[in-house]
């Protein structure tokens, strides 16, 4: 890559992060005229939420039954298997919770945003609400961009539940743990205020991170196939690292 | 025919519009009125622009100079609360229909009434089914975009944009992908509208025969400007270079059939042979 073109390439980038800040502004802008549309806003919160809520509930499920069979190895070095329900459940709300279900979410309801709002550019579905004297961005954007703010902690609530339950079927059920130690260690270790609402404010910063991300792309889409495909795919790419990176600069700063 | 250009104002007039899109020039001053109930079509070669003056006409475009005025109104002057206010009395119906896919089709043509109005439930079906009966599909209310046709889709669109009563409507392409007999009602739809209601409709259409039964005026614009304008039977007759190859369909004339390309001989290597 020469100069020139790395040059390009590097403002390209930051006129693209700065079209998605003015999007943003624009988008929590129409936020109230959007609560008119509040049915629009529910079958949002249905799809982002309740729709996403098998692949949540499955994968916090596991993820906590390997927390269980991977922490009760290491504690076991220290002789500390006590700690396994305090620790398991510190990892999920602290750090696991909110960031593979805002993964998951950008995988599953992320991306099938963005193809909608860029299949509806390419079918002038856009342009006729627009046509029809409706605002796009208060009837389109802001209830799926609200709607991901709305589910994403709730998501993660239940993720870190589900997670909860699997650590304790493989600690307590399968290893035989006292299920007395598991239960009173994690109550008295874990504070509300510091893990499970800090946890619960990453949830809902992801929450709408991962949707701006997804209705930025899938407006701004090229309105041809190769387009929405490309869009898809940058809401992925895009939202795993933007989620990973907010999350370090969250932690650094709760902590 | 009912021909009103002696309406005292024109509901468009459109003056010196000058556009560029993409490094392209579309429009090179052009100028174009439209009376008041009347039923107008627009002409011309592909890629002239056609949708694009449509799109001036309502804002969603604006223009690099010149000036578009739609009942005394500068659109491109206008602030989004009065474009919107504009928009409402304006239908819209799009090349390629542009129904909303979520929604079925009753929900399609009842969605600028629900946002608009607070119509009782009983009143907005009765609206509704009145047009859809008007464009012959008040059996597939019930239906998905996605189980039309292509000409149904159209009819449906052509449904919404009429559910309003507008003062203007927009047609973009409306007879394409119509067989004979729904190209015949849309064409008494589209008169009908115009003499019971005085509604204003503007046409952007290739299908001579057609227009020539519904509109009062045709305007041919080519190379972003109005070469020819007129009634349709005057038109046809008129001997001007534009209107004997447009209507005629000749490949030779002002409007060049090929788009710019390097010589065909030496593209395909054959031109030193030749010589």
């Amino acid at each position: 890559m020469n100069t020139d073109l790395r040059r390009n390439w590097l403002l390209q980038g930051i006129a693209s992060v700065g079209a998605c800040g003015l999007f943003f502004v624009a988008v929590v802008g129409a936020l109230p005229k959007s609560l008119r549309y509040w049915r629009e806003l529910c079958r949002q919160i249905w799809f982002v939420g309740a729709m996403s809520l098998v692949i949540v509930m499955t994968c916090g499920l596991f993820v906590g039954m390997v927390l269980a069979l991977q922490l009760y190895y290491t504690l076991s070095i220290f002789g500390g298997t006590a700690a396994l329900g305090t620790v398991i459940a510190l990892s999920l709300f602290r750090e696991l919770g909110p960031v593979v279900t805002a993964l998951l979410v950008a995988g599953r309801a992320g991306t099938a945003v963005t193809a909608e709002i860029g299949l509806m550019r390419a079918t002038d579905q856009l342009d006729a609400i627009s046509m029809m004297a409706v605002d796009p961005l208060a009837y389109v954007a802001s209830p799926r961009f609200l709607a991901g703010v709305i589910a994403m902690p709730l998501l993660a609530c239940v993720f870190n539940a589900l997670g909860i339950f699997g650590g304790h079927l493989v600690g307590v059920t399968w290893l035989g743990l006292d299920n007395g130690t598991f239960w009173g260690n994690m109550a008295s270790t874990v504070s509300l205020r510091r893990d499970i609402l800090d946890g619960l404010y990453k949830s809902i910063v992801f929450g709408g991170v991962v949707s701006l991300i997804a209705v930025f792309q899938g407006y701004t889409a090229p309105p041809t196939s190769e387009g929405v495909a490309y869009s898809t795919t940058r809401t992925v790419v895009f939202s795993a690292i933007v989620i990973l990176a907010f999350d370090f600069v969250m932690t650094a700063l709760m902590t | 025919m009912t021909s009103k250009t002696d309406a005292p104002a024109p509901l468009v007039r459109v003056r010196g519009l000058r556009t560029r899109l993409g490094g392209k020039v579309i429009f090179d001053g052009l100028d174009l009125e439209v009376a008041r109930g009347s039923v107008t079509a627009i002409m011309g070669p592909s890629g002239t622009g056609k949708t694009t003056l449509l799109r001036h006409l309502t804002g969603q475009l604006r223009p690099d100079a010149g000036s578009v005025v739609v009942d005394s109104q500068e659109v491109s002057r206008l602030s989004r609360r009065g474009l919107f206010a504009l928009r409402e009395r304006i239908g819209f119906l799009f090349q390629n229909s542009a129904l909303l896919t979520d929604f079925s089709v009753f929900e399609n043509v009842a969605f600028p009434l629900r946002q608009h109005t607070r119509l009782p439930e009983e009143l907005l079906r009765d609206i509704v089914l009145t047009k859809l009966q008007a464009v012959g599909l008040r059996g597939a209310a019930n239906l998905m975009p996605s189980e039309l046709s292509g000409g149904m889709a159209r009819r449906v669109a052509l449904a919404r944009a009429i559910v309003f009563d507008p003062m203007l409507i927009l047609y973009d392409e409306p007879f394409v992908g119509l067989d004979p007999i729904a190209l015949n009602q849309v064409l008494r739809l589209i008169r009908t509208l115009n003499e019971t209601l005085g509604i204003t409709s503007i046409l952007v259409a290739h299908e001579l025969a057609a227009i020539r039964q519904v509109a009062d005026r045709i305007y041919l614009v080519a190379g972003g400007k109005l070469v020819a304008e007129g009634a349709p039977d005057e038109l046809a007759l008129r001997d001007s270079p534009w209107t004997r190859q447009f209507f005629g369909g000749e490949a030779d004339g002002p409007v060049p059939f090929h788009y710019p390309a390097p010589d065909y001989a030496t593209q395909l290597g054959v031109a030193e042979a030749r010589r």
